[in-house]
């Protein structure tokens, strides 16, 4: 496993950068990742990764259609926030794995 | 009397009475079991229907045929269940009292759920290939229609059937190609997911075969409306696609009971234990095929190979012993890829679809990830072993743990 530094921490990321322990997330990691998205957080999008961070610590598979139930934002506003791939995106930033559509 | 009951009387709900009826004494053991039409369809049937390969009457038989003797059958739709107090009612205001309940009710088509797409072009130019009714209604359009931009589209996942849009395509290039008009169609697959298939392997195989096929592939496009007036799908992020037909599978969702009744995910799936299929909030609840949110495929094979899980899960939980099946996700799916050949996939929830051979190793007689003429034979077998031996519950040579035997590990 790689490891990379965000927000002065050495943290253990996957091949696809998402990191391995949910556990290490801070907000400052939060903000790191997401300037390599080129997306800067303001607190809407705290409140967006906050929802999924329980969301995936509940065991419940997150979708796009949850944010959109989720009473923050909906659908076309979670796209603005984290434009092109939102739920991967804000997945990675937000420390948890990669969502998997199961078929 | 000691009772069960079963609400869904489609391919799990039969599977389930016609096995309980058999394991279980007449006269300890009521079973009944509900649903709220009396017609059963062949549902993979419906994916031929379109290109004048099979007919309605392929496709429907009287659900009535596959219900077992003993047991009690009640045409009804389900309002809602009370699990509190271990009973269910039924539209009119009457309920039935259970002791153990198996929820098979299936998940749904909901075009009311898109804005636009239940609108003006809605079976004029626009269709769906998962109800009968879409299936016809295309059909006669693909009969008269001189060529233009076909395209098919994934609403939204999950959905049943998985495989079954890219089954559409390529049997849509098959036909076209016999009618002698296929350079006047041009063929494009608009996905949420960010290719062909999610796994891997099997992606990189079905990817090359539409290529083989010039068939065009829009990934991660996740449709927000569709403009009627100028005959667009637009997405969230507003890109656009335009089409002379539209072919869809719209968002899927659970019954409305389920979210009457308190059980289920947004989507209306009840929240299941995806190993002992047994509820995930009360003890005497479980869950069979499509209803269930498990992280597999939603098909009629997960349905049988689930069936026997259950089965000896909810024996134990009678008997008061701990539930010790396991099930794996196994799902098995035959890809009819048009000119008469097919692809199959076997996989669960571990291991993605690999390539080798079924169900005996090295021999077959099917190609796992080939396209091959045998595979395709496998598929139009399906629908006689479907009337005729899963339906009624009985057992498939085929063991409802996935192996690996037979199959290539491939590496990258
Ligand atoms: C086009 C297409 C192609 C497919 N191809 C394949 C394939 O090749 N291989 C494969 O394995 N699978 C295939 N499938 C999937 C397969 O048909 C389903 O997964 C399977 O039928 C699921 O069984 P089920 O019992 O869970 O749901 P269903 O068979 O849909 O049954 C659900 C039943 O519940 C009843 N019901 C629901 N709500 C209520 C209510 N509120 N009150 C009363 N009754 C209710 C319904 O009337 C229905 O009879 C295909 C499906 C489609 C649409």
């Amino acid at each position: 496993m790689a490891t990379k530094t965000f927000a002065g921490k050495i943290i253990e990321i996957n091949e696809e950068g998402y990191l391995v322990n949910a556990s290490e997330w801070t907000p400052d990691v939060a903000k790191e990742i997401a300037a390599e998205e080129g997306i800067e957080l303001t607190d809407l999008h705290f409140r967006v990764l906050d929802f999924i961070r329980d969301k995936a610590g509940s065991g419940v598979a997150l979708t796009i259609r949850s944010i959109g139930n989720s009473g923050i934002i909906d659908i076309k506003q979670f796209y603005q926030l984290f434009p092109g791939g939102p739920l991967k995106k804000a997945s990675r930033i937000a420390g948890i794995k990669k969502p998997s559509s199961c078929v | 009397m000691k009772k069960i009951l079963i609400l869904g009387g489609g391919t799990a709900g039969t599977i389930m009475v016609n096995k309980l009826r058999k394991a279980l004494e007449r006269e300890e053991w009521e079973i009944t079991i509900v649903d709220q039409h009396r017609t059963h369809y062949y549902q993979p049937g419906f994916l031929f229907i379109p290109f004048d390969i099979y007919t309605r009457h392929d496709v429907v038989k009287p659900k009535g045929d596959f219900f077992p003797a003993g047991v009690n059958v009640v045409y009804a739709a389900i309002d809602r269940i009370e699990a509190d107090r271990n009973r269910v009612h039924l539209e009119g205001g009457t309920f039935l009292q259970y002791d153990f309940l198996i929820i098979a009710t299936g998940t749904q088509t909901r075009p009311d759920q898109t804005p636009g797409l239940k609108d003006a072009l809605w079976y004029k130019e626009i269709f769906d290939f998962y109800t009968i009714e879409g299936a016809v209604a295309l059909r006669d359009f693909f009969r008269k229609w001189e060529g233009g931009r076909l395209v098919m589209n994934i609403a939204d996942l999950p959905y049943k059937c998985p495989v079954a849009p890219l089954e559409f395509i390529f049997l849509a290039d098959a036909y076209f190609t016999k009618k002698g008009m296929r350079d006047k169609v041009d063929i494009t697959y608009v996905t949420p997911l960010p290719g062909a298939f999610t796994k891997p392997v099997a992606t990189r195989m079905l990817s090359e075969l539409l290529q083989e096929k010039n068939i065009h592939i829009v990934p991660e496009f996740y449709l927000e409306r569709i403009d009627n007036e100028n005959k667009k799908l637009i997405s969230y992020d507003e890109q656009e696609v335009p089409f002379d037909v539209l072919a869809i599978v719209p968002l899927n969702m659970g019954s409305d009971m389920i979210a009457r009744s308190g059980l289920g995910d947004d989507l209306n799936y009840v929240l299941t234990d995806k190993h002992t299929l047994r509820s995930e909030k009360y003890e005497n609840i479980f869950v069979l095929g499509d209803a269930a949110n498990l992280p597999t495929s939603k098909a009629g094979s997960v349905a049988h190979f689930s069936a026997e899980i259950l089965f000896e899960n909810l024996m134990s939980a009678i008997e008061g012993r701990p539930l010790l099946a396991k099930f794996d996700g196994h799902a098995n799916c035959y890809i009819e890829t048009g000119f008469g050949k097919g692809s199959l996939i076997d996989f669960n929830y571990e291991t993605e679809p690999l390539p080798g051979t079924f169900p005996l190793p090295g021999v077959g007689p099917f190609g796992l990830l080939k396209n091959t003429k045998m595979n395709h034979y496998g598929k139009v077998l399906f629908r006689w072993i479907y009337w005729h031996i899963l339906l009624k519950g009985k057992e498939l040579p085929v063991e409802a743990e996935m192996t690996m035997a037979g199959k290539k590990l491939w590496k990258f």
